[in-house]
């Protein structure tokens, strides 16, 4: 299975009725493609919508009618609209319930570092900052590695995006928490071990007597 | 209110003026206007907008025609010209938060000196800025921001300037036009008064000094 699609599976997995959920781009904008349709879930663009629906078929885009990214989308029966000051009141204030976003590295704390590569890539924050300090749970979708490195490392090295540690962080490889503000095992991605896991893991990992495989 | 062109409008705007203008990737942007200030070379310009768009739409046509030396947004990534200019140090940039980017506009526009946010407490957002506890949690103090000029996009406007938006295209707008010395609107459809019903007005026609005319 495609490294991006065990994670986005595994993420949908995490979605309960009735959740206000934001997904970032990337990754994280695939996890909607997973979840059931009996699931009652309502998605947010920070650009002010609520109830996020597909693309629109070719030739139906509305021009006001668009992504985070600027892209046509469509809105689904229910959907509200509002502006950018309630769309982050409704993020910093603790009513979205879930944040999946993009990583470039988590520490062993739960930090995540995923807005500016000094000297390289500067792009600005966007939404995430907020996102990573007020959404209810805080979940990270990425690689487990990048080039052959570590994307879970001991300690960031670039700019935190947020002081605030995340909740889950969901990778092709393994699914880990940070109970006690230690990175921890929970699960492996199907036929991944234990061993191979810690093997590309820079963070010092708590590994569980029992590590289930990802039911994906 | 007054109805003027947009040359009209445009001309009122000096060069070096701070400039805060609707739209988020470009979407709710009042095209029409960043046209004519790129037509009447409007230079020097301190823009105040959540992003930078993409070259050729909405506020990409001024960094298009490098009009802009100061920026405040959220997020330029997704246009190159832009960060090739802050890299070569031909804007100053100042990148905020989203949530933090409007909170400032909206606390400009109500007469506040500011707000208190979590978001960049202990990142390099923080650096400079006061750290306020209040019942045990830290804070950011983030400062109000204004500009002389708003340049809004409405989809809806009346003849006497009442507002309203459509779907995603309200974003930033109707915060922006409480927050600026002037507010100039371009809207999709001028239509009579009444057509819009009071609770469906957003933006309130005294908020709205000059609207610009169909061309």
């Amino acid at each position: 299975m495609d490294p991006q699609i065990i994670i986005a599976r595994r993420v949908a997995k995490e979605l309960k009725s009735g959740n206000l959920v934001n997904l970032g781009i990337g990754i994280p904008t695939l996890v909607a493609n997973y979840v059931p349709p009996d699931l009652k879930v309502f998605f947010q663009s920070e650009n002010g919508l609520i109830g996020t629906g597909p693309i629109p078929e070719q030739g139906l885009a509305h021009p006001t009618l668009t992504d985070a990214g600027g892209r046509p989308i469509s809105a689904l029966p229910g959907a509200s609209t509002f502006d950018s000051a309630m769309s982050f009141g409704l993020i910093r204030g603790g009513h979205v319930d879930v944040t999946v976003l993009g990583g470039l590295q988590v520490d062993a704390q739960g930090h995540l570092a995923n807005w500016m590569i000094p000297g390289k890539m500067v792009p600005g924050m966007g939404g995430a900052m907020d996102l990573v300090s007020g959404a209810r749970r805080v979940i990270v979708a990425m690689q487990h590695a990048a080039k052959g490195k570590s994307k879970i490392v001991a300690k960031c090295t670039l700019p935190l995006t947020s002081a605030r540690p995340v909740h889950l962080v969901v990778t092709d490889m393994a699914v880990i928490a940070f109970p006690d503000g230690r990175a921890t095992l929970l699960e492996t991605a199907p036929g991944i071990s234990v061993g191979e896991v810690m093997a590309v893991t820079d963070a010092e990992l708590v590994v569980p007597d029992n590590v289930p495989e990802m039911n994906i | 209110m007054r109805a003027v062109s947009v040359e009209e409008a445009v001309a009122m705007i000096p060069s070096g003026a701070s400039v805060m203008v609707g739209g988020f990737m470009g979407v709710g942007t009042p095209e029409r206007l960043l046209d004519e200030i790129v037509r009447q070379k409007k230079a020097g310009l301190t823009l105040i907008c959540n992003d930078a768009a993409t070259p050729g739409k909405g506020v990409g046509k001024l960094f298009d025609a490098a009009l802009v030396s100061r920026l405040t947004a959220t997020h330029i990534g997704l246009n190159p010209k832009a960060q090739q200019q802050m890299l070569a140090n031909q804007i100053a940039v100042d990148l905020v938060p989203q949530g933090t980017f409007v909170e400032r506009i909206r606390a400009g526009g109500c007469g506040l000196g500011g707000v208190l946010t979590p978001t960049g407490v202990g990142t390099l957002v923080a650096e400079g800025k006061r750290q306020i506890e209040v019942d045990g949690k830290p804070f950011l103090l983030e400062t109000a921001l204004r500009a002389q000029f708003a340049l809004v996009h409405a989809f809806l406007a009346d003849y006497l300037g009442n507002l309203a938006y459509a779907l995603t295209s309200r974003n930033f707008n109707p915060v922006m036009a409480m927050a600026a010395d002037t507010v100039i609107v371009t809207a999709e459809n001028i239509v009579p008064v009444g057509v819009i019903a009071p609770d469906h007005v957003v933006t309130p026609a005294p908020l709205v000094d000059y609207l610009i005319t169909n061309g």
